[in-house]
């Protein structure tokens, strides 16, 4: 593609060939951003029928992509060598890098600034708003939650997952027994909360019970409860909710794992005269550790943002309020963007440590 | 075969752009459409459809209705993303008061005011005001204050309709005395549990403070610690906080939710003796109910407790505002503003409407039509307070204020964190 030529004769043609070139460098990128903004208008305005919307939508979102990474690594293919060297890696990188700045960067630097600013975003409050976020008796009663979530949620899930992980390594029905375990997984936290909203169910006494929980204690003779109203222990009638649905998941990833224990290692513990349990403790779980820190966090962080299953069962009542569903409501119910904003950056700060430590984890490890 | 896939990958890119050229053209030729979005779905949303469907063949223009249950929190983001429907149902009134102080809404224009002051009482008006300028049409509405009760179990037992809080007392220990228990009381509610105890609250209210006391009580002119709020709740917990009184005592109160509460009235023997709620409730009913309701179920509005203030109606209703000024728009909110929009509606049934000019005929049974008759006749009408009071308590803690108190919170220090909740 690139020619050179030393002499200086014919610099009038030279420079009629460069800017050819850069036209042609310039029309190309402007003829593909025309046919994306045209499939673009399509969408928006579009009532044809909704099969040929989503296949546009297809062809157009896949094209599209795979057009623009056409376009642009043809345009840098046509710079200088070393130009197009230094140019190439962001071709591939660039487009991420701008998605994670529009939708993630720019609307948290957003947040943070809304949170300095009262209800409408209009007058600068200073730090009202976080003055409320750690004051206030219903965000508090959500921090204690949220380490409740956390603790127990977390310790649950990641527990019951090694333990079964580990049991189902020795069984025969291995496969059966963890896909068993793994299926709440496709469950969405919203469907959970509706499932079991009909295991906690509560009828007074004397009527059918439909709640399974309920029938179960009226079986046994005794009255039955309303669950979601006794405190502290409804807290972790939620919490089972989430270590029901993160087991799975947690197995799988320990189970895949224990996989990678060395034989030999295990082995040698036994010629050494180690029981089991010794095995598990100074081997097996050594061995796995930074699976179990990475399990672990990703299931704290899924506990610090959690949300879908206290809104749906009990709203945050009865002292159950954790803190993503204090910012839903006071962005979307009370419409205060400045105290909504606030709670959102506390959320995010608290979130920091963990992703930090669990990226520095991945790094030790050189990959997942 | 590379240069092949590229230029067969550039056509399929170029196809759409093709399509949108052809789109644009059936857009312009086909009829005006008018987006209407609202907070109603399922058969109410076909009870809307199906009563504008007149206005839609005499004009030509299409009304595309669409209703969500997460209306109150997508109308915001619609909004706030610079796409708004053209018109949107609102039910609370802060909503209209937000989205018009905001300059989002079109203030309804003369021509439509007159219709408004001819159809509608002065307080629909007033409620569909902002600073003085009207912003909405009301069009389907409900009223709250009606206790329902199961007529032939009633017949049977010998009790008659209370006419005074005293007699609602005195027949409320007879029941008990019978072994009966007078109330049936569910207020679970999703992401909105609480909200039947706060229609009790303002119903109370209405009756022991009056209506202007009310007026200051939404405007937080009077705390919401006031002796008089802690009155109603007073006058509430003699009910509520008696497990004689309420089927299945509190903790049914809380976890049952508020359209299956009436259910134990329709067992046999009844469980429970009385139901207060809206009008709606009625669709609540168990079917067999609904298909003989004038014989099954008699209602009587929740008596006075203080002579002076009467009998006062609480309701609420969804106000039609507008976002786009286009003619169609406006024939169409012309169109609301009129008893002909809300006729069909009415004879399905499950619905009021506050047209003074109605014909009360067009109601399917006897107590729908007595319902409208108190709402159209009803000296003192005030909107649910809930609805009026900042977002922040009227839905917030106010709702979970009285779930904390059912609950076992004392009283006190309920209302003071209500009060203190109120934005400055």
């Amino acid at each position: 593609m690139m020619e050179r030529r030393i002499e200086g004769k014919n610099l009038g043609a030279q420079a009629l060939v460069a800017i050819g070139r850069v036209a042609v460098s310039l029309f190309v990128p402007i003829v593909a951003f025309v046919i994306l903004w045209a499939g673009f208008v399509f969408l928006r305005d579009s009532n044809a029928s909704q099969g040929i919307i989503a296949l546009v939508a297809i062809i157009w979102g896949v094209g599209g992509v795979a057009m623009l990474f056409w376009v642009a690594d043809w345009v840098v293919n046509r710079l200088p060598v070393m130009a197009a060297k230094k140019l190439q890696p962001f071709v591939f990188v660039g487009p991420a890098l701008v998605i994670l700045a529009w939708y993630l960067f720019l609307p948290t630097m957003r947040s943070l600034y809304l949170s300095f600013f009262d209800a409408q975003s209009k007058t600068f409050v200073g730090l009202a708003n976080y003055v409320f976020a750690f004051t206030d008796s219903k965000m508090l009663e959500s921090f204690v939650n949220n380490l409740l979530w956390i603790i127990l949620g977390t310790g649950g899930a990641v527990g019951f997952g090694l333990v079964i992980a580990l049991l189902a390594d020795r069984s025969r029905f291995e496969k059966v027994f963890k896909s068993l375990i793994f299926m709440p997984m496709a469950i969405s936290f919203v469907g959970a909360g509706v499932i079991w909203r009909f295991v906690y169910a509560y009828k007074p006494a004397g009527e059918d019970q439909i709640g399974l929980l309920n029938a179960l204690v009226s079986l046994f003779g005794k009255d039955p409860q309303a669950w979601f109203t006794l405190r502290p222990w409804n807290n972790i009638f939620l919490i089972v909710i989430l270590i029901w649905l993160q087991t799975g998941y947690a197995m799988v990833i320990i189970s895949a794992a224990l996989k990678g224990v060395p034989d030999s290692i295990i082995e040698a513990g036994r010629i050494d005269g180690a029981g089991e349990m010794r095995i598990i403790r100074s081997i097996i779980v050594p061995y796995i550790f930074s699976t179990l820190v990475t399990v672990s966090t990703t299931i704290i962080i899924i506990s610090l943002k959690i949300f879908d299953i206290v809104f749906t069962m009990t709203n945050g009542n009865y002292g159950t309020e954790v803190i993503a569903s204090m910012q839903y409501k006071q962005m979307f119910r009370f419409y205060h963007y400045g105290r909504g904003s606030a709670i959102a950056i506390v959320l995010v700060i608290a979130v920091i440590p963990v992703m930090w430590y669990n990226l520095r984890q991945f790094g030790k490890r050189e990959g997942f | 075969m590379r240069k092949l896939i590229l230029v067969a990958l550039i056509i399929l890119l170029i196809l759409p752009a093709a399509f949108a050229a052809g789109q644009k053209g059936t857009a312009e030729a086909s009829a005006k459409t008018v987006t209407v979005f609202g907070a109603f779905v399922d058969e109410e949303a076909r009870r809307f459809e199906e009563a504008i469907k007149p206005f839609e063949e005499r004009t030509g223009i299409d009304v595309i209705y669409e209703g969500s249950k997460d209306f109150e929190t997508l109308i915001s983001v619609r909004v706030e993303g610079g796409n708004p429907p053209d018109i949107a149902g609102l039910p609370q009134p802060g909503l209209m008061v937000n989205f018009a102080s905001q300059g989002k809404l079109v203030p309804m224009w003369s021509s439509l005011i007159a219709t408004i002051d001819k159809n509608y009482a002065p307080v629909w008006k007033s409620l569909g005001s902002y600073d003085g300028t009207p912003y909405g049409v009301f069009h389907r509405v409900n009223a709250k204050s009606f206790v329902w009760y199961p007529k032939k179990a009633w017949a049977t037992a010998g009790y008659q309709v209370p006419t005074t809080w005293n007699e609602l007392t005195a027949l409320m220990d007879k029941m008990v005395a019978n072994g009966h228990t007078p109330w049936a009381v569910g207020i679970e509610s999703g992401g909105a549990t609480g909200w039947v105890g706060t229609d009790w609250i303002e119903d109370i209210m209405l009756r022991t403070a009056g209506p202007d006391v009310y007026d200051k009580w939404v405007s937080n002119e009077i705390p919401f610690n006031a002796p008089e709020v802690k009155q109603a709740f007073d006058v509430l917990g003699k009910i509520w906080l008696n497990p004689k009184y309420v089927y299945g005592g509190t903790n049914t109160i809380l976890t049952t939710s508020f359209g299956d509460a009436q259910r134990p009235m329709f067992d046999n023997p009844p469980k429970a003796w009385m139901h207060r709620q809206g009008n709606f409730i009625t669709g609540f009913f168990p079917e067999n109910i609904q298909a003989n309701l004038t014989d099954e179920v008699g209602v009587f509005p929740l008596p006075a407790i203080n002579d002076e203030f009467g009998i006062p109606v609480l309701g609420g209703g969804d106000q039609f505002v507008v976002f786009n000024d286009r003619p169609e728009v406006r024939q169409f909110m012309e169109f609301l503003a009129t008893w002909e929009s809300g006729e069909s509606w009415a004879k399905a049934g499950g619905a009021l409407f506050p047209y003074l000019n109605q014909d009360l005929d067009a109601y399917p049974n006897e107590i729908e039509r007595s319902l409208a008759e108190a709402l159209v006749n009803a000296k003192v009408f005030r909107f649910d307070a809930s609805d009026l009071m900042p977002a922040q308590v009227g839905a917030g803690s106010f709702w979970t204020g009285i779930v904390d108190w059912v609950t076992g919170k004392p009283l006190d220090t309920m209302l003071n964190e209500v009060q203190r909740s109120w934005p400055k």
